[in-house]
């Protein structure tokens, strides 16, 4: 046996990174995955019923426009802040990165407060028909990606407030990005389903 | 009778050649695999032969031909058999012309029968035993009042679910007189194992015959026994869920009992039809189908024996 | 493998140990301990549910018998599927993943380890939550696939099937949460040079199977969340009364339904090509075949969940393509069985081994149920055996014989490494012919009574069906199967206590966990390595790889494509918070299945437990400050030459 082996240091490679880099990312985007299957089964569903459907909605009149493109709006609005404070983060500028979280979480609580107007909206309860049944579960599916998403930046929020402050700190609030892309992209699927297509000929 | 094998009538007959074909091409399939993979078990091997680089090469060369030319033989077979069961399925699913129309509708657990007809009271109500021509395309409309149910006669046809808030059709020709059974084929609950479904096959002038009596109203109590059947029939619990035509009693929440008496079976195929099932039937039937949805009717011993009575009059 | 030892394993050790005792047992993140729990529950579960299916078989064994009513033969056969594929079938093959995957990739811990114990945790709840259920007789009642509207509101009384429904949200989470992670661990934290072509094709297996629960269970969880809600606050998803359609739920239950019986067969097939190569000795023939054919298979799984609807009353076109679909899907697996067969015809001397004795059961068993399923295929054959015992039958051929027999085969090749003893070889012969025979002796005459008119979830039939002489066989073979698990036990408990000390590698196998002892230290390799082949041990490592730190657990990132060294990242340190999460979830879900208030005060519980998990603790920190480099700073691996 040769008496010289052959080592690999990999002593100086740096301890965590950005983008699809991270292991986080990678967690992230199998949980996307899964969450926009949920939505694409759910939102077929709605087109499954109705197209069994003589009449859609079968009952009453479709969603009231107002709240939801409203939200659509504040939705798509809140990119800015949230691609800012990607990029604070991503340049380990700390109070950037705090400054951006608290506005993100601003336009969170704008979101959710509206999105309870959104259920009003909806001109039918879960339990009438199929319809109201189908309406009810995407709004609230979407809703409960809404509110998870909130409290967890909520969370990260106050630990870059109180720290320990790491670099892999500043990976997180990167990666939450990404999770509130797919939130904001789920939506306009959603948005489209729920207020659109009722009002489409079938 | 009751095999997809043993069959008696042309779909069914369609369906065991398809099925023999796909047997037979299988099981050949079955016995070239598993004797190569014993030859590859089993060789003998020149261990000094397959050390070389050179003849581990030729080996694997050899091996990628022959696994080529098996997929493709593979690919062969299935085309072959996806052609058979199109030629199959076209055949099975051209509707039939002019047949005689049967509406199915399943509860738990039996099978509510109505054969149509453009004029109303050519309409016959039955249940649980379904009697056809032979040789005359038969087309059930199929639905269900409660859970899925599926109806298999698999000596006949292959089978047809019944789901509530659907109608959907199923065709049954047979080919000879004789008598088929089958049973629900979807789990439907606590009776699922116990709902039955008999099947008389009539040459056409039998089935006339068997028509024409069964559109008659039942049949009018003879002796005075028979009349006291009748009153305890009609003021008691059975006029909540059975009918019987040409008397008050007309509710389709259970079997219609017009013409009991001419069926050979009954708790839905699963007892003779005997005086004495039929009473130990009325007076507790979840002895014999435990979860079945009639209830037990305790009637004193004397009104039991003439309500029997009159039911077996019912022809 | 080289004897060089660069690593201070003491070191290691003191990092990668867990805490003693109790604590220690209920914190480890440790994936190798996970999977031994994971093992040791689906065993347990698939005891059960055999039991319960050998009361079935007593049940039928006559006609009109009365050993066993309705109510409770229901009971037994939908616990006896739900058990066997949510708590035994899938979480077994994901459990040889989460074994097997890191120390085959060549790291020292599965990713993200600590939602791992999670995941245990709330297997475990969900299983115990409806095996109490039946104890109580609030036993699901509707079939392992709970058709409505049998199984909604109106007829299906009592919390029985919300039982059921919630025990599939626990192990539909447990197993998304393990897919995730042997994606993770497999794309990223390879040992740096196991490019793509020299990953394992167990692997490979584990990593399609992934994607396929990823894409799959969704589907489920949302046909149960409508079942539940429609149950619990009359929701009208399944009620054709109020515009809502009983076959959604079939075409929602049956697309996750399909690719799970895949999911459960496609780690099989890994299983199948590593013990093949090991015995045969030769690597698998047709490496790019194979693996192409397990992606391909994976896909098309997707393409095939009507068939479980052909007699539903579906368009005739449509169902055509389904049969296309389903005829289509043997052709990879076809594929596969060739290149074994190739393996096998061109390796050295073949070594009839138990593991290897299980696999050729495999071929003998599994073609026969692929070959039904092509029959299946059509809608006219289909029609006539839909819901007999002829599918049944099929079904039982391709999941014990492409799952189960691969599966058993598994564990006695990957025994000595989970335990450090080789389980009897002679046990393992009887444990295996016993299996084989009774399996045949019990199903394959279920092919005839399904011909034969016998429907499938009957608790008891006439004598004059004529179907008495096959139960009665069936029966005779059920206890045979019986007698071959107890044998499988006795084997093990016995070589725990009495057997020979199996050594690193006691098969001459190629994969990377044969090169670390058996069973593995906590840190799994003391020495990574730097990969060079597909069959790593039998060359010297092209290098060892040093300069992780030492003073907290970290694993090296590397590439997905060509796994070059990436960067450096913290495992995380053995915890509580899973368990105290798991406990928190399990509250929720189970309070949801009496009312849906539980979903808003259940959340604050899980809220409350999450930020603990998630919440950096003061060593954690104290550790990355020390360790950390960022990435300005970092500098890219060295390949040096020491010694003398």
């Amino acid at each position: 046996m040769n008496d010289r082996i052959r080592v690999l240091d990999v002593s100086g490679l740096q301890t965590y990174a950005y983008g699809h880099r991270s292991l986080m990312w990678w967690g992230t985007l199998g949980m996307i995955l899964i969450e926009s299957t949920v939505f694409a089964l759910a939102i077929g569903s709605y087109f499954y019923l109705r197209g069994l459907s003589v009449t859609w909605p079968p009952h009453g009149a479709p969603p009231v426009l107002t709240y939801g493109t409203i939200n659509t709006g504040v939705l798509l609005l809140s990119a800015i802040p949230n691609q800012w404070t990607k990029h604070q983060a991503e340049r380990e500028n700390l109070r950037g990165t705090r400054i951006g979280l608290v506005i993100c979480l601003v336009f969170g609580a704008i979101f959710l407060a509206i999105r309870g107007f959104e259920f009003g909206a909806l001109q039918t309860s879960w339990n009438t028909s199929a319809y109201g049944s189908i309406v009810w579960a995407l709004l609230l599916l979407h809703t409960i990606h809404l509110v998870t998403d909130f409290i967890d930046s909520a969370v990260l929020t106050v630990l870059m407030f109180t720290g320990p402050i790491s670099g892999r700190r500043f990976v997180d609030v990167s990666e939450n990005t990404l999770y509130w892309w797919f939130v904001v992209l789920s939506w306009l699927f959603i948005y489209a389903t729920i207020y659109l297509a009722p009002r489409m000929p079938p | 009778m009751h095999s997809a094998i043993n069959t008696a009538g042309p779909r069914a007959h369609e369906i065991a050649e398809l099925m023999t074909l796909f047997t037979a091409v299988c099981a050949v399939v079955y016995l070239i695999v598993i004797g190569v993979l014993i030859w590859a078990l089993l060789r003998k091997r020149a261990r000094a032969r397959l050390a070389s680089e050179a003849e581990r090469e030729i080996a694997d060369r050899k091996a990628r031909h022959v696994i080529t030319w098996a997929t493709a033989l593979t690919v062969l077979i299935l085309i072959t058999l996806g052609l058979s069961d199109f030629f199959v399925q076209r055949s099975l699913f051209t509707p039939p012309k002019d047949p005689l129309r049967v509406l199915i509708t399943g509860h738990q657990y039996w099978w509510e029968i109505e054969y149509d007809h453009p004029d109303p009271s050519q309409r016959l109500r039955t249940a649980n035993e379904l009697h056809i021509p032979t040789g005359k395309p038969v087309e059930l409309v199929l639905t269900s009042r409660d859970v899925i149910h599926s109806f298999w006669l698999p000596s006949i046809s292959g089978k047809k679910d019944l789901i509530p808030g659907r109608v959907n059709t199923e065709v049954l020709i047979a080919d000879k007189p004789g008598l088929y059974t089958g049973q629900c084929a979807e789990f439907c609950g606590l009776q699922h194992a116990k709902m039955r479904l008999v099947l008389h096959a009539d040459s056409p002038e039998d089935f006339e015959k068997w028509r024409q009596q069964q559109l008659q109203p039942g049949r009018e109590p003879a002796t005075d026994t028979e009349r006291r059947g009748r009153t305890v029939f009609t003021s008691t619990s059975c006029v909540l869920c059975h009918s019987v035509q040409g008397t008050d009693a007309s509710a389709t929440v259970g079997p219609d009992l017009t013409h009991i008496a001419s069926r050979g079976t009954i708790a839905a195929g699963t007892l003779p039809n005997t005086p004495d099932n039929l009473a130990a039937w009325i007076l507790a039937p979840h002895r014999m189908k435990p979860g079945v949805q009639m209830p037990a009717t305790p009637l004193p011993p004397d009104d039991l024996g003439a309500l029997t009575k009159y039911l077996a009059s019912l022809q | 493998m080289s004897t060089v030892q660069l690593q201070d394993k003491r070191a290691l050790e003191a990092v990668w140990a867990d805490p003693p005792g109790f604590m220690g047992w209920l914190k480890t993140v440790d994936h190798k301990r996970i999977a031994r729990r994971y093992f040791v529950t689906a065993l347990v579960f698939f005891a059960l549910a055999g039991l319960l299916a050998l009361v079935m078989r007593l049940q039928l064994a006559r006609a009109d018998n009365t050993l066993v009513g309705p109510d409770l033969y229901n009971q037994l056969f939908s616990l006896h599927g739900s058990a066997m594929m949510f708590l035994f079938a899938v979480p077994i093959m994901q459990a040889a993943g989460i074994f097997l995957v890191p120390l085959m990739v060549g790291t020292r811990n599965i990713a993200f380890a600590r939602l791992n114990a999670f995941s245990y945790w709330i297997y475990l709840f969900g299983g115990l939550l409806i095996f109490v259920a039946f104890v109580l007789n609030i036993g699901p009642e509707a079939g392992w696939f709970a058709y409505v509207p049998l199984s909604g509101p109106q007829y299906s009384a009592g919390k029985r099937t919300d039982i059921w429904a919630q025990m599939i949200t626990f192990t539909e989470a447990a197993s998304l949460i393990v897919a995730i992670e042997l994606v993770v661990t497999a794309f990223r934290l390879r040992a740096p040079g196991m490019l793509l072509r020299r990953i394992p094709l167990l692997v490979w297996s584990q990593v399609v199977t992934s994607f396929m629960v990823i894409f799959a269970m969704p589907a489920v969880m949302l046909a149960s969340s409508f079942l539940i809600s429609d149950r619990l606050v009359s929701t009208q998803f399944y009620n054709p009364a109020e515009g809502g359609d009983a076959l959604l739920w079939q075409h929602l239950f049956w697309f996750f339904g399909h690719p799970e019986v895949y999911i459960i067969f496609i780690p099989a097939l890994g299983m199948v090509s590593e013990i093949i190569a090991t015995f045969a000795a030769r690597p698998a023939f047709g490496y790019l075949a194979l693996v192409l054919s397990l992606a391909v298979t994976g896909f098309f799984a997707f393409g095939l969940w009507v068939h479980h609807m052909f007699v539903t009353g579906l368009p005739p076109a449509g169902m055509s393509f389904f049969t296309a679909a389903s005829l289509v899907i043997s052709i990879p697996t076809g594929v596969q069985i060739f290149c074994w067969i190739a393996t096998l015809a061109t390796g050295g001397a073949i070594r009839f081994t138990t593991p290897l004795m299980f696999v050729v059961g495999f071929f003998f068993i599994f073609i026969i149920g692929g070959l039904t399923g092509v029959m299946l295929a059509s809608v006219s054959l289909d029609s006539q055996v839909h819901d007999s015992y002829f599918v049944v039958a099929h079904f039982h051929y391709v999941l014990i014989g492409g799952a189960v027999f691969p599966l058993f085969g598994g564990f006695y090749y990957w025994f000595p490494k989970l335990t450090g003893k080789r389980l009897s070889e002679r046990a393992g012969k009887w444990n295996f012919w016993l299996f084989f025979i009774g399996f045949n002796l019990t199903f394959f005459p279920m092919h005839i009574l399904g011909l034969e008119g016998m429907t499938r979830r009957v608790y008891t039939y006439g004598a004059d069906t004529g179907w008495t002489p096959l139960n009665l066989l069936a029966t005779i073979g059920s206890a045979i199967i019986a007698v071959s698990v107890i044998v499988f036990v006795v084997n093990v408990i016995l070589s725990l206590r009495r057997g020979a000390p199996a050594g690193a590698n006691p098969w001459n196998g190629t994969t990377l966990e044969w090169g670390t002892s058996s069973p593995p230290p906590s840190y799994g390799f003391a020495d990574l390595i730097y990969v060079g082949s597909r069959q790593p041990l039998k060359i010297t490592p092209l290098a060892y790889v040093t300069g992780l730190p030492t003073r907290m657990r970290t694993s090296l990132a590397t590439t997905l494509a060509d796994a070059r060294p990436d960067h450096i990242t913290p495992d995380p340190n053995p915890s509580i918070w899973p368990l105290v999460t798991a406990l928190a979830v399990t509250v929720l879900f189970i309070g949801s299945i009496f009312t849906p208030w539980a979903l808003i005060w259940g959340s604050v519980p899980v809220t409350i437990a999450l930020i603990g998990w998630f919440w950096p603790t003061e060593k954690q920190a104290r550790d990355l400050q020390a360790c950390e480099v960022k990435p300005e700073e970092g500098r890219a691996p060295r390949l040096v030459e020491i010694g003398p």
